[in-house]
């Protein structure tokens, strides 16, 4: 079975300008010649600390960061040589959950607002009682009431913002979604809620999620496999089990070391 | 003799904190009392809106005065009232005995000034009679495991990792020697490798200065080896309160067991994770009420 997403020697640079010209002399390696494959349906942990370039590899995959050299191959199609108008359909497919409920959900928008957006761009032919059907059950989706629609996202929690961030993704029935940090904004009881949510989700929808965290606790019980992360490169991949069983590299004990134990 | 124990360092009592809003009032904290032994740790846990934080600024009277917030009880600092007392007795009291680090150390810094100079501030505030402000910058940032301090104190805000930043607020805690070190969330904002950093700092700097701490969490992970007492904080109220490891192993109340059953633990692979059930938590402060 070939994978769903296949990334190959993937390099990020971002340019450091110098000299009043602006001229690029030095460049900050983001993302280092990394390789790895996700499985339709799994979930990839990848875990590093802030700066291990993890984030960056996320964004890559949707086009919000450059990428320098290297692949990203989708579905067996090469994403990294398309067009803009060529890559729209892959908008749709692939989705991204973002680490901040706070900064993340426009504070002008209702709720209804938040989740009819991306459903006028990739259905734009949808009925508004079609639009609003869908919106609905969209947060039941998620556990949250259809009388929250027209609220504005202010009036939740962090727990219930993060719920709304993960209906928003859901809207335009993405097959992958990239889930950068998720839950490290929040309270433990509530980050329990959100993963578990995810997982059911998971089930229930057949998603593939990369899983991006710096705590190796969570990323451990999420993944079917976990990359570990730093400066830059992948520095050992292994499965869930084995990770914690037998971690390879120092980094990755340093990792185990800083989960607090009970 | 009758008065030979001296008082505890913090003694809270029958304390009760209420916002008024424009349609209604929430009380906050809802009658709670605890203390705090001189040199000792204690841990406050509890979620988002437990009143946990309130209760920390209430230490130093650092709630908006009324008729927003009202307090009642009393929090007894070395046997004398905080709330009771005047402004000019409360600005000998902050930052000089009770100091605290907050959870956002990137917006608790002031951006246009340099670290040093923010640390220099609080020095000169609270010990006037120290010649060398500089030096006891540079002392503090050294304290606090900053290589290079003398060039660090000229930093400015963003120029530094929130690690980093995270220290120059413990640094400018200490610098004054408090008696009582709050730390509310002094880690959530940080990766996990960090926290281990700053939670070690935390434990060797309070050895150092043989001061009382109280870490305000919603984290029972963090608590173990840290701390020497726990109360577990819920809407308000204190729902269990003992020595760590006592609560750690057996606990009473459905709410700490739930906190402590949450956290994702390592070699757990595929387990769904417990959350809590607040119905039950409900029912049983309902039977025990």
């Amino acid at each position: 079975m070939s994978a769903l997403l296949e990334i190959t020697d993937l390099h990020v640079y971002y340019p450091l300008r110098a000299g009043l010209l602006g001229r690029h002399r030095e460049v900050v390696r983001a993302v280092d010649g990394i390789s790895f494959t996700v499985q339709r349906g799994k979930t990839v942990g990848l875990v590093g600390e802030s700066g291990s370039g993890k984030t960056t590899t996320g964004r890559a995959l949707v086009r919000l960061a450059p990428v320098t050299t290297g692949s990203i191959k989708y579905d067996g199609v090469e994403l990294t040589g398309l067009s803009e108008h060529a890559f729209f359909a892959y908008r749709k497919r692939i989705q991204m959950i973002f680490q901040d409920p706070f900064n993340s959900l426009n504070p002008r928008l209702t709720i209804f607002q938040i989740l009819a957006e991306p459903l006028e761009i990739h259905f734009p032919k949808q009925t508004r009682a079609e639009r609003e059907n869908r919106v609905a059950e969209l947060l039941r989706l998620v556990g949250l009431e259809a009388t929250h629609l027209h609220r504005y996202p202010h009036e939740f929690s962090g727990g219930q913002r993060q719920r709304i961030g993960i209906a928003r993704a859901l809207a335009v029935e993405p097959e992958f979604i990239v889930c950068d940090e998720p839950v490290s904004a929040l309270d433990v009881s509530v980050q329990a809620q959100i993963v578990n949510l995810l997982r059911d989700l998971q089930d229930k929808l057949g998603l593939t999620y990369l899983f991006i965290a710096h705590d190796l606790a969570v990323v451990e019980h999420v993944s079917d496999e976990v990359l570990v992360m730093t400066g830059g490169k992948i520095v050992e991949a292994a499965s869930a089990e084995e990770i914690y069983a037998h971690p390879k590299h120092e980094y990755t004990r340093k990792l185990i070391d800083a989960v607090p134990t009970l | 003799m009758p008065d030979s124990t001296p008082p505890p360092l913090l003694q809270v009592e029958n304390l009760r904190i209420s916002f008024h809003g424009r349609e209604h009032v929430v009380e906050a904290v809802k009658g709670i009392s605890f203390r705090l032994e001189e040199g000792h740790t204690l841990a406050v846990v509890g979620e988002s809106g437990s009143g946990k934080s309130v209760t920390a600024l209430a230490l130093s009277k650092l709630v908006p005065p009324p008729p927003v917030c009202t307090v009642s009880g009393r929090v007894l600092y070395r046997g004398k009232d905080v709330l009771a007392a005047s402004a000019r007795e409360l600005q000998k009291i902050r930052g000089k005995e009770i100091a605290y680090i907050f959870q956002e150390p990137g917006s608790s810094l002031n951006p246009v000034f340099s670290v040093g100079w923010q640390i220099a501030e609080a020095v000169k505030l609270h010990l006037p009679q120290v010649t060398d402000v500089h030096g006891r910058v540079v002392a503090a940032l050294r304290d606090v495991g900053i290589r290079d301090p003398e060039k660090r104190a000229d930093a400015y805000p963003h120029e530094l990792s929130g690690g980093m930043q995270q220290r120059v607020m413990i640094a400018m805690a200490l610098a004054c020697e408090p008696r009582l070190l709050v730390a509310d969330e002094p880690t959530t904002a940080l990766d996990v490798t960090i926290q281990k950093q700053i939670l070690d700092l935390l434990r060797e700097v309070r050895q150092r200065h043989r001061m009382a701490t109280i870490l305000i969490t919603h984290n029972f992970g963090i608590v173990a080896g840290f701390a020497d007492e726990v109360i577990v904080m819920f809407r308000g109220q204190i729902v269990e309160a003992g020595p760590v490891a006592q609560v750690l192993r057996s606990p009473k109340h459905p709410y700490t067991q739930a906190l402590i059953a949450c956290i994702p633990r390592l070699g757990d692979h595929g387990r769904r994770l417990t959350t809590i059930d607040y119905s039950k938590i409900e029912a049983a402060m309902a039977a025990s009420a």
